[in-house]
């Protein structure tokens, strides 16, 4: 995989995970201007496999990339400037998830097709990860398999 | 505990014996999604009694719902008729959803399978008025524990009191493990028991709940566990002579009508105390009291 100029890498993302990253990012999206978006899964690195993510000319703000860490708990964000990483952090849960997981219980209210409201969870321990329903307060089991 | 303090003052205008304006000239919307006979006639009991009024529907047949309206634009409608919500519909978290599109009180009158804060704190009520105190009490929670919602908030607040908590129910309708662990977390002291007879002898409160059909996907499933416990004067020879009989009401097979003479059963005085505490709750809520 080629190095990039200008953009974020995406590294350490728990294999196997690449494409559901990019689906929580909403990329490619209408914000990627037809960046080119790179994706290698089941890389060797030096602690076990890694998937990688790498978007030229665009940088993500922590905001927008800390959701990941619902799937990918070790993933890093590099911004790249000139083929320089210029800064780096590790992904942390966001306190509140809005919009990204849906409630595994088909009677909580957000899940009513139809009423003016996104799913939204809340932090009930980061380690293990585990999240709550703001509505029907259920904790979902399967993070992975509720991503929208 | 501040509630149930106030509850205990509404206890004279809740039987009728004294008169109350605290709500004069304000309306309560009482919108019951699902039937109900005792949450929804209390509410309006309550508000009655204090001189309020109530408009609203006993069930969703005839309203815009039917129609396809969204419950949030329903509650944004409503609340500009009124200056509090009571509510009850069957999904969970509907009454949450709800509080964040109405810029009056909602108050859950029972969510699905979810919550029933209400109950619980004439639960509550009905324990510290019949015990003369909530945690210092071996309390059973007997029958469907599963998806009785009443059961659930009244595990969780018991066990901020630190109560012993005990879990009478077939496997299959057993507590659910996050209200387990929610309530473990809390400090309280929780076994779980499948026969009732064996649970019994050193129990302080004996927490009884209907095996709701209405709950059951399989109506097979549901055959099975009906009826598989029942309290009768039998039953509460083995049990301690100033134990209490509770149960949210209605009861189907799960007390014996022999019961209801004895001093153990405190159900009605129960279905009572939902008055002077959602008495309380109105007033408090709508700010006419501190």
């Amino acid at each position: 995989m080629q190095p990039i100029k200008n953009g974020t890498v995406i590294d350490h993302i728990t294999p196997g995970c690449a494409l559901k990253v990019l689906k929580i990012l909403r990329i490619p999206g209408d914000a990627d201007g037809g960046s080119i978006i790179s994706v290698v899964m089941h890389v060797k690195g030096d602690s076990g496999k890694k998937d990688i993510v790498k978007i030229e000319n665009r940088e993500l703000k922590a905001h927008e990339v800390d959701k990941i860490a619902l799937i990918a708990p070790n993933a890093t964000i590099n911004i790249i400037r000139d083929y320089e990483v210029r800064d780096k952090h590790r992904v942390s849960v966001p306190d509140d998830i809005v919009g990204i997981v849906e409630c595994a219980n088909p009677s909580c209210i957000s899940n009513a097709s139809n009423e003016p409201i996104q799913p939204r969870f809340s932090v009930k321990s980061r380690d293990p990860l585990r999240i709550k329903c703001f509505y029907c307060e259920r904790e979902i089991e399967d993070i992975s398999a509720g991503i929208i | 505990m501040h509630i149930l303090s106030v509850a205990d003052d509404m206890v004279p205008a809740a039987r009728g014996d004294e008169a109350s304006t605290l709500m004069a000239g304000k309306i309560m919307a009482s919108l019951f999604f699902e039937p109900s006979t005792r949450t929804r006639l209390s509410f309006a009991a309550a508000m009655n009694r204090l001189g309020g009024r109530v408009i609203g529907f006993a069930r969703p047949g005839g309203t815009s719902l039917q129609k396809g309206e969204t419950l949030a634009d329903t509650i944004r409608t409503v609340e500009s008729y009124c200056d509090l919500i009571a509510m009850r519909h069957p999904q969970e978290g509907s009454a949450r959803m709800a509080a964040e599109f109405a810029e009056v009180p909602v108050i859950n009158g029972g969510d699905g399978a979810g919550h029933h804060p209400t109950q619980c704190l004439l639960d509550l009520f009905t324990i510290q008025k019949e015990r003369g105190d909530i945690g210092d009490n071996k309390v059973a929670l007997i029958g469907d524990l599963k998806y009785g919602r009443t059961v659930h908030s009244l595990a969780y607040a018991l066990a901020l009191f630190k109560a012993d908590l005990t879990f009478i129910a077939p496997e299959q309708l057993q507590m659910p493990h996050e209200v387990v662990e929610e309530c473990q977390e809390h400090g309280a002291s929780i076994s779980f028991e499948t026969d009732l007879d064996a649970a019994i002898e050193d129990v302080d409160v004996m927490y009884v709940t209907r095996i709701q059909k209405e709950r059951f996907p399989d109506p097979e499933e549901y055959k099975k566990v009906a009826g598989i416990y029942t309290i009768d004067t039998d039953l509460l020879r083995h049990a301690k002579s100033e134990a209490i009989v509770m149960h949210p009401l209605p009861r189907v097979y799960e007390i014996s009508a022999e019961v209801d003479d004895t001093s153990a059963a405190a159900y009605f005085r129960q279905a009572f105390n939902g008055v002077p505490v959602r008495m309380a709750l109105i007033s408090l809520v709508a700010g006419v009291i501190s």
